[in-house]
């Protein structure tokens, strides 16, 4: 017959298709101002730090003029739009550079800790029992720490760098997000397409990881965009305590740090730093809210 | 006109549209809908899902929600226009005048408050009493809904009694305040048949006892036969065919309501000789609907230019007497008595060797208690009895049918076939096969691919994240019936052609299938293998009617002309009757009879299948039925009932020994099997459950 059609073949026709419904998702975010706000606080602090090596900046870690303020001419001739911190190196270029360094490093370790929580949830979800039991007590266990108390000894352990903080904000999220995805899997695998699969014998791995975690997305992808304003939050708090990417390097939380203690004689080397962080945070959760909008909507 | 323009009716609607409004646009939902119900009658209406009858219930209500309104028309309750009403007066009325009973009882009653409490609120929100004049009232409301011990039930949560129960004290809440007019809306969709059955004998009674009006709210045909007066049958947002109960089941005009009493299994149909009609296509999406007749598109009377005029059809009087109206341009020209539809008929098949056969099969679950009481008394492990001594006998191209309510232990022992479960003790034997003890996984692929399963719930039974085409796909792989690509994407057309679905559905994700359609896709599932044996649980039960015909339908054909044998799973005995050679009637994990259909369908009967089978509600005013209502409830596998399992709810219980004894099971000379202590003579003398009249 002419109308067949090749499915298991004709990969392209179903990639085209995911990316539509991508641009689909997009366009339904436009219902939401409050996601769209989100959206696009994202979306320029995304261009900021692809763009950063274009951009006529100076050198984040060049050491120029201490304390200028906001617009002040640099010994070179150039602007300071705003203006240097008190060590003289100039904020602006400070503050995108840092954005690449932490939207970067918040992903990566939103994702770690995703792959790692994922596996845990759907693996106690599923397979209950003492799968379950071992599974949630480790969970549990991270759990009980504070935060900070948990990274402090995790950077100690392993040094300050960039991967410390990866490792810390896994051990802090997975046992999260491991008892959102459990929950989710407790309810989708009394289906009958799992019940289906398993009595044509496929094995537990492809139960879990083809037939169960792609419906679980729905809550996730929420859950993720919260998540990584979390991880924001987390990557300055540990720069905040000086546990966080190594410096010179500039990263908000260091800068932060740096400009408290000389509050008083250089508001702008504090203030600009926090509401960069702020905005982002506040794009993460605001998108978050929108995504949850749409999806409760249909 | 009517003798009865004196009094005031009840409710009345008068060209009630009804839309919701959505991203999309406006939905008309209900369109010139009238309906008139007089004092201490009782109206059902009927029509499949998405007709616009809960929506007509809501309106009544004014619970319309956000996006719902009442576009035009009026709803007039004793004569005063509800849409005019204030929300105060509304509450004052909703819950005293008018009361709604909705399907799930669970979801109706407070799961934190005592069933006495909530029960006293009606007349103590609704009328100033005491409370001591409340709680008498509700004490006798129970009594009259026939709850046993009703003290018990005042004092207890609405978890610690069973859905039935939870469903009469819904009901008695209902009645509480007196109203004029019960709104039921299928009160006993999410109930046993045998249960079921007390319910519906129950709104019979009530509608005599207090004179309420009654509106019934149901897909099935059979229970507003047995509940209502009058009817009104709905098709996409319409009310197609309306009026007294007799007259619309003896001589019905519009071909929607013949469509639907085609596609019903009624006694007298049968796979093989009479078949099911399923009503072609599809009913229309409210955005889509024809011009014209909404039916028009499935009508096998379509006339263009007098069907699809502009502007709608209205309602045109049957009968005056009857008050039986139909919205059908062409009912008097249509020739009823020389139309005959011709559904998916086939050659009875040779049955052929034995495919599969269970052998004192038994399944128990451990319950492991590790509270300290049982810790003391040194009784750790309690077993809930599943499946007790099964055997059974499946031959090729032959179609088994297990029946039983809720309990009873038949999805046990799917688990069991399907190696999801181990066998506690005996032999699961398939095609020489022994299985009993050997785990889904640790079965050969081909071995697995003989026996595959078709579910119940079509919304469940695909993964919402795959196509269609890569789910039949991953089944072909993975039985290794094909390897190359090429032949896959060949074998899932086949497949998809055999189910009779467009080939491009392969590309479609589920959600964009309807329920019927996705049952489908489940059958192609499961035939993908090529098995001797499917194993169908309810796998038409959650679809509406004309689909059902056509589902049943599909499943017979594919297995007759494959000469695979079925398992048929269900509760219902009017559609096993017309699937299945032989049926087994399960009960607390026994088999308490088991024989040819011919034979489970006349004496002698079990008294539990003679039960089951005067519960099933049918759709046909010539067929005469015994009512056997159960008493007491369903006891728990973990304790069962000492003696005959059943003997705690038996009509027919003797003595002690039905108490103390397991009986034995009782052979006739052709294989007939009764698990009983009454001889086989004396239940040889029971009278038929259904009686048909002869035409005449």
């Amino acid at each position: 017959m002419t109308d067949a059609v090749k499915f298991d073949t004709a990969l392209p026709a179903k990639r085209e298709s995911r990316l539509k419904r991508f641009f689909q998702a997009l366009a339904l975010m436009r219902e939401s101002p409050v996601g769209m706000i989100g959206l696009l606080l994202i979306l320029f602090w995304v261009m900021m730090a692809i763009l950063a090596p274009f951009l006529p900046l100076y050198d984040p870690n060049a050491i120029m003029a201490p304390f200028q303020k906001i617009g002040a001419t640099a010994p070179d001739g150039g602007i300071f739009w705003l203006g240097t911190d008190h060590k003289g190196r100039d904020i602006l270029s400070r503050i995108i550079w840092g954005a690449q360094k932490v939207l970067i490093w918040a992903t990566f370790a939103t994702f770690v800790a995703y792959v790692v929580g994922m596996l845990m949830g759907v693996l106690a979800g599923y397979k209950g029992g003492w799968a379950d039991e071992i599974v949630s007590f480790i969970a549990n266990i991270f759990l009980s720490f504070p935060f900070i108390i948990l990274c402090i000894i995790i950077v100690a352990t392993l040094g300050a760098s960039g991967w410390t903080v990866v490792v810390a904000v896994t051990f802090a999220s997975a046992p999260q997000i491991m008892r959102i995805v459990r929950g989710l899997v407790l309810d989708l695998k009394t289906r009958d397409y799992i019940f289906a699969a398993q009595t044509r014998g496929e094995s537990p791995w492809y139960i879990m990881l083809v037939e169960l975690l792609p419906n679980a997305r729905g809550p996730l992808i929420v859950d993720a965009c919260l998540r990584l304003g979390y991880t924001v939050v987390a990557i300055a708090t540990l720069g905040f305590l000086g546990l966080g990417l190594p410096p010179p390097d500039p990263d908000w939380g260091l800068m932060l740090k740096e400009a408290v203690p000389l509050g008083a004689f250089a508001g702008h080397s504090m203030y600009l730093p926090a509401a960069a962080l702020a905005s982002l945070i506040l794009g993460f959760n605001l998108l978050a809210d929108g995504l949850r909008e749409i999806s409760l909507r249909d | 006109m009517l003798p009865t323009t004196a009094v005031t009716p009840v409710l009345e609607c008068k060209n009630v549209n009804i839309s919701y409004y959505t991203r999309a646009g406006e939905i008309p939902a209900v369109i010139d809908f009238n309906l008139t119900l007089m004092p201490g009658e009782s109206m059902g209406i009927v029509g499949e899902s998405g007709c616009g009858k809960s929506t007509v219930a809501l309106a009544i209500m004014q619970y319309m929600g956000k996006n719902g309104r009442v576009k035009s028309g009026q709803i007039l309750f004793n004569g005063r226009d509800l849409q005019t009403m204030g929300e105060d007066e509304l509450r004052s009325i909703r819950g005293s005048q008018i009361s709604m009973v909705y399907q799930e009882p669970m979801a109706s009653l407070n799961p934190s408050m005592k069933i006495g409490e909530q029960l006293m609120e009606v007349p103590l929100y609704h009328e100033s009493v005491t409370e001591a004049e409340a709680k008498q009232r509700s004490l006798d409301m129970l009594a009259a809904v026939r709850l046993p011990d009703p003290q018990r039930i005042m004092d207890a949560y609405p978890h610690q009694i069973s859905g039935g129960q939870q469903q009469r004290v819904v009901i008695a809440m209902a009645l509480l305040s007196k109203p004029a007019l019960l709104l039921l809306d299928e009160p006993t969709t999410a109930l046993d048949v045998t249960v079921e059955a007390g319910i519906v004998q129950l709104i019979k009674d009530i509608s005599k006892q207090f004179g309420t009006s009654m509106i019934y709210i149901s897909h099935n045909l059979g229970l507003i036969l047995e509940t209502c007066d009058r009817i009104t049958v709905m098709y996409s947002g319409e009310a197609v065919e309306a009026g007294a109960v007799q007259s619309v089941f003896n001589e019905m005009r519009h071909p929607y309501t013949r469509g639907l009493f085609a596609s019903i299994p009624l006694p007298g149909t049968n796979k093989n000789s009479r078949p099911l009609v399923p009503i072609r296509g599809q009913l229309p999406l409210p955005q889509n609907r024809p011009q014209g007749c909404y039916f028009s598109p499935r009508c096998d009377f379509f006339q263009a230019g007098r069907c699809d005029t502009k502007g709608g059809i209205s309602m045109r009087p049957v009968s005056d007497e009857q008050r039986h109206d139909v919205r059908c341009v062409r009912f008097e020209d249509i020739d009823w008595a020389n139309y005959r539809p011709i559904g998916l008929s086939g050659d009875k098949v040779e049955i052929g060797k034995t495919v599969l056969e269970v052998k004192h099969m038994k399944k128990y679950y451990e319950l492991k208690d590790s509270s300290l009481i049982a810790m003391i008394k040194g009784k750790k492990v309690q077993y809930v009895k599943a499946n007790e001594d099964i055997n059974l006998v499946a031959h090729e191209a032959e179609t088994v049918a297990i029946v039983g309510e809720s309990g009873c232990g038949k999805s046990t022992f799917a688990k069991v076939l399907m190696g999801l479960e181990e066998a506690t003790e005996g032999e699961v034997i398939l095609n020489g096969l022994e299985l009993s003890h050997t785990p889904v996984q640790q079965r050969k692929a081909q071995t697995v691919a003989l026996l595959q399963m078709v579910f119940q719930n079509p919304f469940d039974t695909l993964n919402p994240s795959h196509t269609v085409g890569s789910q039949i796909a991953r089944v072909i792989k993975k039985f290794d019936i094909e390897s190359d690509p090429d032949k896959i994407n060949q074998r899932v057309m086949e497949l998809l052609d055999l189910v009779k679905l467009p080939r491009d559905f392969a590309l479609r994700r589920p959600r964009q299938l309807s329920g019927g359609q996705k049952q489908r896709i489940g059958i192609a599932r499961a035939f993908a293998g090529r098995p001797s044996v499917v194993v169908a649980d309810e796998p038409v039960s959650a679809l509406d009617v004309s689909v059902q015909a056509a589902v049943t339908g599909l499943l017979t054909d594919i297995q007759r002309n494959l000469k695979t044998t079925l398992l048929f799973i269900s509760h219902d005995l009017s559609v096993v009757r017309y699937v299945s050679d032989r049926i087994v009637v399960m009960y607390l994990g026994h088999i308490m009879e088991q024989g040819t259909t011919d034979e489970i369908f006349n004496p002698p009967y079990h008294p539990y299948t003679e039960a089951l089978l005067s519960a099933v509600p049918i759709a046909d005013t010539s067929v005469k039925k015994r009512h056997i209502v159960l008493e007491g409830e369903l006891p728990s596998p973990v304790n069962p009932p000492s003696g005959c399992p059943f003997q705690t709810r038996c009509p027919r219980k003797m003595c002690a020994i039905c108490e103390t004894q397991l009986p034995a099971l009782q052979h006739t000379d052709t294989g007939h099997a009764i698990m009983c202590h009454i001889p086989i003579a004396e239940l040889r003398k029971v009278e038929q459950v259904f009686q048909v009249e002869a035409a005449n």
